[in-house]
């Protein structure tokens, strides 16, 4: 397959501007050039994209149109219905979610004495940190420290993250560097031994430590293979539908539903971390999205349901390069280690039009600036437009072998359609990857509702209004621990669950109700919904 | 994508479907909300796994459903899940880790060498030849060569000695990366002073400063070269 003849003319152009800019220096860009690009160009400033929520904890604040669809509907489940006596499980602490941070929060909560048990909508493991694949950031060079990566990843959120939460990230991060490697994670190393770092933009120092470009997965599948050691309880394909609360308010269990028969599961805890991930598979702006199958926000609605706060949901990640072509993989991720290994992004023409290390804020509002204003972009015979990605200069700048070293995966991914990206470029376009906010925690992972705790994408705070690459696998597995830590803690010395009540849904119920909203919206989620709507039409019953 | 529908039987059943899609955009767009057999989407998880047959090849040929794309006749059906045998152990308390292998899978010497599981790989992996380093103890070139793999179930589901390749090449790959790779020293400095509390200070300091502080601090920031 490769390229059709239009997109090579382009290539061509590339290969010739080639030595160039292999010398070129793009200067970063200062702080109010910074602020109009992202107010030109940057999604979540287009004005119809949020709007104000109208119920709930957050009320009168602007969100995500798509999320706030979903806040602003009603349960699964008839609160009315549901027998709270019934218990299936009793725990003390219940882990929703089996990405990175809710199998790390199991892991460290049941090593810290407490009975677990993990709930999860598909696999354990099925989650966006399987996917991730350029790495995790830490401090571990001798010419690094805790404090340029604070530096770096507060300024990179815009200085909106809680100071307290980023304090915690860089100093964990090479604590959480040695645990994995303790745990058998096969790191990319020197012949020395000493750990591999590439830049991610943002970053002022080379720091993200990488397992090939398949770092999210070695992670998630030494984890998972640790907690099946360990003989966790895992209830798979168990999405949770609601939290259950106790009279006192406190967070005491969370309702699950099994996918398969549609029954409902009753689990009493004396504590719940919520580790559910973000909220790609919504689409935000109708942008394609690099997320996992079950990103679809069901930890914020349940938490938000139960009065927990939600912070920053108005400031949505857009990675800059997700793939444009070949149609197939459109949208997926294509990691930004490879710009940190020295890959270019170049327009039509063959040039360069932003420092490729910039935060992704501001590479992403580049590419679109260049694509939309500018009229720049390439674009591919099924009408959608990009900009390249010129990998072959990975092995120009690091030596024949580099990529197959480093970057396999996305060799064998393109291979399979004909590209050969030692040879030729990538056309990416910006997809959505992240979700900056969240539920607001404190640097142990908790909420404001006692006995709930959050880590990872689902909790805010953390990242600002921006995260750095290599900020977010870190985040899960620091946050991880310290809400399992905190969890089994809470387990030991906090008070015995009281009575279970669904009382905060009927309460929720009825302020959608005051406001005028209608029922016939349900929530969460628990999974997108690609069926063509000729289909939908002829499902008569 | 194209305009033209090809015809494709999903478990025997005729659909017709836009030429070029992936199996699982076919799935989806004959009708089918996926609750198995789909997960990243991006070919790194392993949910989707699918074998299918084309006609005028009398072979089975295997995929991933996100990654596949279909063509005209093709007969699918996805493997989601395929039952295998997970060996409990404590990575600390492994003596020789040959043994140990042995112990954990006595099935892995029964390997034919018939090299089914090469065939079968989505990720274009040798498990066979994995499976023979890690039996002659060379586990690193065990844990390069199966470092790639997604644990979709293939191998083991077409395995006629009945081993699972990947969860040897996992105890393998964890062993390897943390017994016999040394722990390098950068990493033991800085976890050394953290743990000594030696960052604490400024840590508090920059967590201390004014916006203004920092946004000058941020300015100011000198880059190592790319």
């Amino acid at each position: 397959m490769g390229y059709p003849i239009e997109m090579q003319e382009s290539i061509r152009k590339l290969e010739a501007t080639r030595a160039f800019r292999l010398q070129q220096e793009i200067p970063r860009l200062t702080p109010e050039e910074k602020t109009r690009l992202l107010e030109q160009c940057h999604p979540d400033f287009r004005p119809d994209g949020m709007r104000s929520v109208r119920v709930g904890p957050n009320k009168g604040q602007r969100m995500q149109n798509e999320l706030v669809d979903i806040l602003e509907a009603y349960s699964r489940i008839d609160p009315d219905r549901v027998d709270l006596s019934r218990i299936d499980y009793d725990v003390d602490v219940l882990v929703v979610g089996g990405g990175g941070g809710g199998a790390t929060a199991a892991l460290i909560a049941h090593e810290n004495g407490a009975r677990v048990l993990l709930a999860t909508k598909l696999r354990l493991g099925d989650a966006n940190t399987m996917m991730a694949e350029g790495g995790i950031a830490a401090a571990t060079q001798p010419n690094d420290s805790p404090y340029l990566h604070f530096l770096d990843t507060i300024g990179g959120g815009r200085f909106q993250n809680k100071r307290e939460l980023v304090w915690a990230l860089v100093h964990d991060a090479p604590l959480i560097v040695e645990w994995l490697k303790d745990l058998g994670a096969m790191f990319d190393t020197h012949p020395n031994g000493d750990l591999v770092v590439s830049f991610a933009g943002g970053h002022c120092r080379r720091r993200v430590h990488s397992c090939k470009d398949l770092s999210g997965m070695e992670f998630m599948r030494v984890i998972r293979d640790e907690l099946w050691n360990r003989r966790v309880e895992v209830l798979e394909f168990s999405p949770a539908v609601e939290l259950l609360l106790d009279e006192r308010g406190r967070c005491a269990g969370a309702i699950l539903m099994n996918l398969e028969t549609r029954e409902h599961i009753i689990v009493r805890a004396r504590a719940v971390i919520l580790a559910t991930g973000g909220i790609g598979r919504l689409h935000p702006n109708k942008f394609p999205t690099t997320n996992h199958y079950g990103a679809t926000a069901d930890g914020l609605v349940i938490a938000y349901r139960a009065g927990a706060r939600l912070l920053h949901m108005d400031a949505i990640q857009y990675h800059p390069t997700g793939a444009a072509w070949p149609e197939q993989m459109l949208g997926q991720l294509i990691t930004e280690a490879l710009r940190g290994n020295g890959a270019q992004l170049v327009n039509v023409h063959g040039e360069r039009f932003i420092n490729e290390l910039e935060t992704r804020d501001v590479t992403s509002s580049a590419i679109i600036r260049e694509v939309r204003d500018r009229k720049n972009g390439v674009r591919t015979p099924t009408g959608m437009e990009g900009v390249w990605l010129d990998t072959p200069l990975i092995d120009i700048r690091g030596g024949v072998g580099k990529l197959d070293r480093m970057f396999a995966g996305i060799v064998h991914r393109f291979r399979e359609y004909g590209i050969d990206v030692h040879k030729e470029p990538i056309l990416v376009f910006p997809t959505q990857h992240y979700q900056n906010g969240g539920i607001e925690i404190d640097p142990e992972g908790r909420t404001d509702i006692p006995g709930l705790f959050a880590a990872g994408e689902v909790a805010g705070g953390v990242q600002g209004r921006n995260r750095l690459g290599g900020n977010s696998l870190v985040d899960i597995f620091v946050f991880g621990r310290r809400a399992g830590q905190a969890a089994a803690l809470f387990v030991r010395e906090g008070p015995s669950p009281g009575k279970l009540t669904l009382e905060h849904v009927r309460r929720y119920h009825r302020e959608l109700a005051a406001e005028g909203i209608e029922k016939g919206r349900v929530s969460p989620l628990l999974l997108p919904d690609y069926t063509r709507p000729e289909v939908k039409e002829r499902r008569y019953s | 994508m194209g305009e033209s529908l090809v015809p494709i039987y999903i478990m025997g059943k005729r659909y017709e479907v836009p030429e070029g899609l992936t199996i699982m955009k076919a799935l989806e767009w004959a009708g089918y909300q996926l609750i198995r057999g789909c997960g990243c989407r991006g070919g790194f998880c392993g949910a989707c796994a699918t074998v299918y047959r084309v006609p005028g090849n009398f072979r089975i040929q295997v995929g991933l459903a996100c990654q596949t794309p279909v063509t005209p006749h093709m007969t699918l059906m996805q493997l989601p899940y395929f039952p295998v045998n997970k060996a409990i152990y404590d990575l600390d308390k492994v003596g020789s880790p040959l043994e140990t292998l042995l112990q954990l899978y006595p099935e892995a010497t029964r390997c034919l060498g018939c090299n089914t599981c090469t065939s079968v790989c989505p990720q274009k992996l040798q498990p066979m030849y994995y499976v023979a380093a890690a039996l002659r103890g060379d586990f690193a070139r065990a844990a390069e060569l199966s470092f790639d793999c997604i644990m979709c179930g293939l191998c083991a589901a077409r395995c006629p000695a009945q081993l699972v390749p990947y969860n040897i090449a996992i105890f393998v790959r964890r062993y390897y990366s943390k017994h016999m790779r040394p722990k390098p020293q950068h990493l033991k400095d800085r976890v050394a002073e953290i743990r000594a509390g030696l960052h604490d200070q400024a840590l508090a300091g920059i967590a201390a400063a004014s916006e203004e502080e920092l946004k000058k601090l941020y300015l100011e920031r000198e880059f190592e070269k790319l």
